[in-house]
């Protein structure tokens, strides 16, 4: 395809249009994906947020800001008075709480973990790494109905205390935002020790050797070396604990005992019983909107630092 | 470009295939979850030679909008009263005529001229019953026939009692506690039971389903709960009892309707006279535990369900009943509103 010349003959040009062509061609059912199925329901969902709601579920067609009027302010039901809408914003709270929570006691628990399947030797690591990604093989429902059966009052954590003599009453765990806690815990650790071991694995740990040879502390290592190097894998795994969390439907309604909702299960009864669908929508649109700025906002300040 | 032409054919043939299949001897049921009874369906597809599918979902609004969004393959569906005639305004059910069918003349006339199918043009009943408190009597002594055992709860159920998160079930509960009727836009009303509810909050354990299991094994002590699922946690714990509220409490039915876009009418139409026949009427109370509303079926239940007080309705709590209607839009905007507050 080279040639000496550097003009172009007309031949190259419809040439290079072919391949421009064949490209785009080539892309097309990549852009196709892009459209249809991910941007497309998205729009939808924008689109249903800015309508009317009908009288029994889905949209009415005519323009309406009632849904997102809604999602931050409540018009008072009794006297008409417009206040910040106390009650989503609880549940928007409790919902970004557990979620960090989630995401801190995930990471205390996920990182000895991945240290110490990546410490293994080569050949006992994927035996290790098969068995955190065992409870993946049971339905997520059932995990949590097994988290259940273990917090219940009369339930294996109870009765086992309560035999040792440690309690005299059953504590009160199911139907708490602590059960909420336990269960998204153990729900999302594997997601937390995957990206943590992906980045352990490639650390040299002649590194932590040469850390330890100019006297650092076992902390000083912990921190100026092994910290920094895992870094990536350490925010990989905090996003993919804490975006699913944030979005939690089935844990807080088994586990939660359903008197104290989190987002997930707000849209859902917006989209249900509540038979208001533009609310549902633009409170889902919101959610979507607040974690993309939050990455947005920690992507910058990345770069920022660097 | 031969292989992929030819997969192309063999992908059509397999669609025109699949959709010839489902014309013959099939009917698809949708139906509330654990509420058919296999027997049921065995009998019918020995009958006529009819494979059934069922299908199930939680709550009438699930159904409703599984509907109505269209392309579920379903025939029958199983609405309670107060979604029919939703149902019916957004054009989604067959108008079938049960009311001409054979086995029609055992329908119990006290539900055939019903509000929300006058004649019953659309509708059959499937099962009837009404929605009360559960309350184990170890846990409280006193009168359980009263909404206060979750409005405002004796001190012994304190910490111990469930509310179902049936919105219109447990509203209607709480208007007529307050002294209302079911559907009403008073706000002065609505504001006592808004807040009545949020002051019985803290004093309740959980909101949530599943009471047959919970209460069986003492996990809850009360509970706002449903005659026949009381009957069967009575069957395994002797000491729970169900009140009927003084105050007043919702009448429930479900009736079997036939979709519009049904794809085996007259199979839906054949079960809808299959489960008019008292014998086969009987076979749905006896798995669920709840009446049907089909004359003559008595005779053939399980013995303990002809005295169940559950079932059967003692004569002095039979007034406080009411049937829930269906609310109007502005009406269930003030309790949507309601509700999100105290599941907050």
């Amino acid at each position: 395809m080279v040639r000496p010349t550097s003009a172009l003959s007309s031949g190259e040009i419809t040439a290079r249009r072919t391949i421009v062509r064949r490209y785009w061609l080539l892309c097309l059912p990549a852009l196709v994906l892009l459209v249809f199925a991910a941007s497309g329901p998205l729009l939808i969902v924008l689109a249903y947020s800015f309508l009317e709601p009908a009288e029994y579920s889905g949209v009415v067609w005519s323009l309406s800001g009632e849904g997102w009027f809604k999602v931050i302010l409540n018009r008072d039901i009794f006297d008409d008075t417009i206040s910040l809408a106390d009650a989503h914003m609880t549940i928007f709270w409790r919902s970004a709480k557990l979620s960090v929570l989630t995401t801190l006691l995930t990471l205390a628990i996920g990182f000895p973990t991945a240290y110490f399947i990546a410490t293994r030797p080569k050949t006992h690591r994927q035996y290790w790494l098969f068995l955190i990604t065992i409870p993946f093989w049971t339905n997520l429902l059932i995990r949590t109905y097994a988290i259940m059966e273990v917090i219940r009052n009369e339930g294996i954590l109870n009765s086992s205390l309560m035999s040792l003599g440690l309690i005299g009453a059953p504590l009160q765990i199911l139907y708490t935002d602590t059960a909420v806690l336990i269960g998204m815990v153990y729900v999302y650790l594997p997601l937390m020790v995957l990206p943590l071991y992906a980045a352990m694995e490639r650390l040299d740990f002649r590194l932590v050797e040469a850390g330890y040879d100019l006297y650092a502390t076992r902390f000083q290592v912990l921190r100026r070396v092994i910290v920094p190097l895992v870094k990536p894998g350490i925010i990989a795994g905090s996003i993919l604990v804490f975006i699913p969390s944030l979005g939690a439907y089935v844990t807080p309604r088994v586990l939660g005992g359903g008197k104290n909702m989190m987002i997930g299960n707000l849209i859902e009864l917006q989209f249900g019983e509540g038979r208001n669908w533009p609310l549902g929508a633009a409170l889902s649109i919101g959610l979507l909107v607040t974690v993309m700025a939050a990455l947005v906002f920690y992507v910058r300040n990345e770069q920022a630092e660097r | 470009m031969t292989w992929k032409f030819t997969s192309a054919v063999a992908g059509v043939a397999l669609l025109a295939s699949a959709g010839g299949a489902a014309a013959e001897g099939e009917l698809n049921i949708y139906n509330w979850g654990n509420y058919t009874n296999p027997d049921l369906i065995k009998k019918f597809e020995e009958a006529h030679g009819v494979k059934v599918t069922v299908t199930d979902y939680d709550s009438n609004s699930t159904a409703l909008t599984k509907v109505k969004a269209g392309g579920h393959g379903f025939d029958i569906v199983v609405p309670s009263a107060n979604y029919v005639p939703i149902f019916v305004k957004e054009g989604l059910l067959l108008e079938a005529r049960p009311d001409q069918m054979s086995n029609f003349k055992n329908v119990d006339p006290k539900w055939v001229d019903v509000p929300w199918d006058p004649g019953r043009h659309y509708t059959v009943p499937w099962q009837w019953g009404t929605t009360g408190v559960a309350v184990n009597t170890e846990a409280y002594k006193g009168d359980v026939n009263t909404s206060a055992i979750f409005m405002n709860p004796p001190e012994e159920l304190v910490g111990k009692v469930n509310v179902v998160p049936e919105m219109a079930d447990v509203l209607a509960l709480a208007i007529m506690y307050e002294g209302g009727r079911p559907c009403t836009e008073d706000k002065a009303l609505l504001k006592k039971v808004r807040d009545s509810l949020m002051a019985a909050k803290p004093k309740w354990m959980s909101m949530d389903y599943g009471m047959t299991d919970k209460m069986s094994n003492g996990d809850v002590m009360a509970s706002v709960n449903w005659n026949g699922s009381t009957f069967r946690v009575r069957a395994n714990n002797p000491t729970v009892v169900y009140g009927y509220p003084k105050e007043g409490y919702p009448i429930w039915m479900d009736s079997v309707a036939i979709l519009k876009d049904a794809n085996n009418v007259e199979n839906a139409k054949l079960f809808m006279n299959f489960i008019m026949e008292p014998e086969n009427a009987a076979l749905i109370s006896a798995f669920a535990r709840y009446a049907n509303g089909i004359s003559g079926s008595e005779a053939f239940m399980p013995e303990e369900m002809k005295t169940a007080p559950e079932i059967v309705v003692p004569a002095e709590f039979k007034a406080a009943g009411t049937f829930l209607p269906t609310c109007p839009k502005a009406a269930q905007d003030l309790y949507t509103a309601i509700w999100t507050e105290l599941r907050k």
